[in-house]
């Protein structure tokens, strides 16, 4: 999967301006950003749903603007919301799906029934979809992109609104079909569901690629572990951070300095005995490895989103 | 050839997803049907006695017609409603990014509601026959009349569909508000003879008064006829004004569903 220079523009604003992306087959790509970044956007574009207004894009060897009918046969895409059909059963809406990417009826229900399998739907096969827990409806999507083995899926804020055990659940099942072979671009919000998934992760920001790397590549542009002194009286926070040195940070609503440490328990120790020769009494002395969150905040200035959602 | 074959296909498969809703939750198709079978009892047995028909005749006869006519009418809601709530649970993008046959989605919709409004006819003339309505020149004539009805339900699945990509589902929900007096200023319940003057031409010149008072026509059921041009010549219009309405929605539609990628 290939972008250059992808711009779409929606009335006067540029949704995405100048973005380039390289995901090498079977592996999994997680577009982070925050709403309005242009995440969805981009999905849409090289799932062949949006026109572009510049730039090329290829997947699966295909163009997605010129040879659009060929994308369609490699790819699914899996939205925000779910398209389970409620009044149907589990297999019905998965033959559904068979049918309509042309599978023959015995080839369509054959596929279902693996698929109601392998994502562990059979005993629910013959029900209807409204009877489904949200995980199971969550399941049963993801299962009816899967009806052709796509070689591209896209999957668009898979676990928005999910319980985390529902969350782990498809995680599972994304982790199983990339390890079949299959290329994944992955939106999220969620700063842990791209470091438990993604090989690579690109983050967007009002529609340029602000930073990319692997997860580790950009924690560690955080310059590694930091430690971090709570005290409970404001009046001490200079004097911690004088301790802490140069690049101290001052939280002065959370009473929190915080500091990067090359030398983590040394480090610890160094400033337990400064603080306490000055006689400050810390409430908290802790060292913390940065979080994908810290790395957000640092590339785009402001906070993600974490958690679930409501 | 095979595109040819996969569009059948495709549309009885999309089609089919309707037709199995309306089995398994008939609660909807006995809503559709409660509203017209009600007003015929109401409008035929209550107000019906104090009703005059323009040039005599029995008021039950004149008004099944106008019924199925409005139930006709009304199926531009329904179609509206579909459409956009596809649109809206991101069904109709599922169905864009797949290899499926794009006429597929629309031939199929247009097959699921021509049957759900045969349905309707038919529901609403059984008990149409039960309170006195009938037809008087044979079955040919009576089914002519029916093929022109369908003949409309056909034209505003293009012009439902359109809409439907146009608005939300909690707009297309309020749609009747505009379907309900647009079916009453016509000849449906009452002959535009006489309404005011004004109303009596917009009454005349409704497409729906058209296919109403072609099949009473039809029917051999009274109220035909008037000055205008336009009751005058309601069978060539019956069949014109849906044509029009194609020939506009049609590529409207299939323009619209295009530019879903703007």
């Amino acid at each position: 999967m290939l972008a250059e220079g992808l711009r779409k523009r929606f009335d006067e604003k540029w949704a995405l301006d100048g973005f380039d992306l390289a995901v090498p087959a079977g592996t999994v790509c997680g577009l982070l950003g925050p709403n309005g970044a242009g995440k969805t956007t981009a999905v849409r574009i090289l799932a062949t749903l949006l026109r572009l207004d510049g730039g090329r894009a290829e997947v699966a060897g295909h163009d997605v603007e010129r040879e659009a009918p060929a994308v369609r046969r490699q790819v699914a895409l899996n939205g925000q919301q779910s398209t389970v059909d409620d009044v149907l059963t589990g297999r019905e809406n998965l033959v559904m799906w068979g049918r309509l990417y042309h599978l023959s009826r015995r080839e369509a229900s054959a596929r279902a029934d693996e698929l109601l399998e392998q994502f562990g739907l059979t005993d629910a096969a013959d029900k209807r979809a409204k009877h489904y827990s949200g995980g199971m409806r969550r399941r049963l999507d993801l299962a009816s992109s899967f009806i052709t083995a796509p070689s591209v899926l896209f999957l668009d804020e898979p676990t928005t609104g999910l319980d985390p055990r529902n969350r782990g659940e498809v995680w599972r099942e994304v982790k199983r079909v990339v390890a079949d072979g299959t290329t994944v671009l992955l939106t999220t919000q969620y700063l842990d569901e791209a470091d438990q998934l993604a090989d690579q992760i690109v983050v967007l920001d009002t529609g340029r690629v602000a930073a990319q790397g692997t997860p580790d590549q950009l924690k560690s542009r955080l310059g590694g572990d930091r430690i971090e002194v709570v005290v409970r009286d404001a009046g001490e926070l200079p004097v911690v951070a004088e301790v802490l040195g140069a690049g101290a940070e001052v939280d002065h609503d959370a009473f929190r300095v915080s500091a990067a440490v090359a030398d983590r328990v040394a480090a610890l120790t160094r400033v337990t005995s400064a603080l306490a020769a000055r006689g400050v009494e810390a409430e908290d002395i802790a060292l913390r490895r940065p979080t994908l969150d810290d790395a957000f905040l640092a590339i785009t200035g402001h906070k993600a989103v974490t958690g679930v959602q409501a | 050839m095979n595109a040819v074959r996969y569009a059948a296909v495709d549309s009885w498969i999309v089609a089919k997803r309707d037709l199995i809703h309306w089995v398994r939750e008939p609660v909807r198709v006995f809503a559709n049907l409660a509203y017209p079978i009600i007003s015929v009892l109401i409008f035929g047995l209550v107000f019906g006695s104090a009703m005059n028909v323009f040039g005599g005749g029995d008021y039950i006869e004149f008004l099944l017609p106008g019924m199925f006519g409005q139930t006709i009418a009304f199926g531009v809601g329904s179609t509206l409603m579909m459409v956009s709530m596809d649109a809206d649970r991101g069904v109709t993008d599922r169905f864009r990014a797949s290899p499926m046959s794009q006429t597929g989605v629309v031939a199929g919709r247009s097959i699921a509601d021509l049957v759900n409004s045969s349905l309707e006819l038919l529901v609403l003339a059984l008990c149409g026959l039960v309170i006195g309505w009938s037809f008087h020149d044979g079955l040919f004539n009576a089914l002519v009349a029916f093929a022109l009805f369908l003949w409309l339900r056909f034209a505003l699945v293009w012009i439902g569909i359109y809409l439907g990509l146009l608005v939300k589902p909690e707009a297309a929900q309020a749609s009747w508000m505009f379907l309900f007096p647009l079916t009453m200023f016509a000849n449906t319940f009452v002959s535009p003879e006489l309404m005011p003057g004004w109303l009596r031409v917009v009454a005349e010149w409704n497409p729906l008064s058209s296919t109403v008072a072609a099949a009473r026509e039809l029917f051999g059921n009274p109220g035909v006829g008037g000055d205008s041009w336009a009751a005058q010549n309601s069978l060539l219009l019956a069949v014109l004004w849906p044509a029009v309405f194609v020939a506009i929605f049609w590529p409207l539609s299939v323009l619209k569903y295009r530019n879903l990628s703007r």
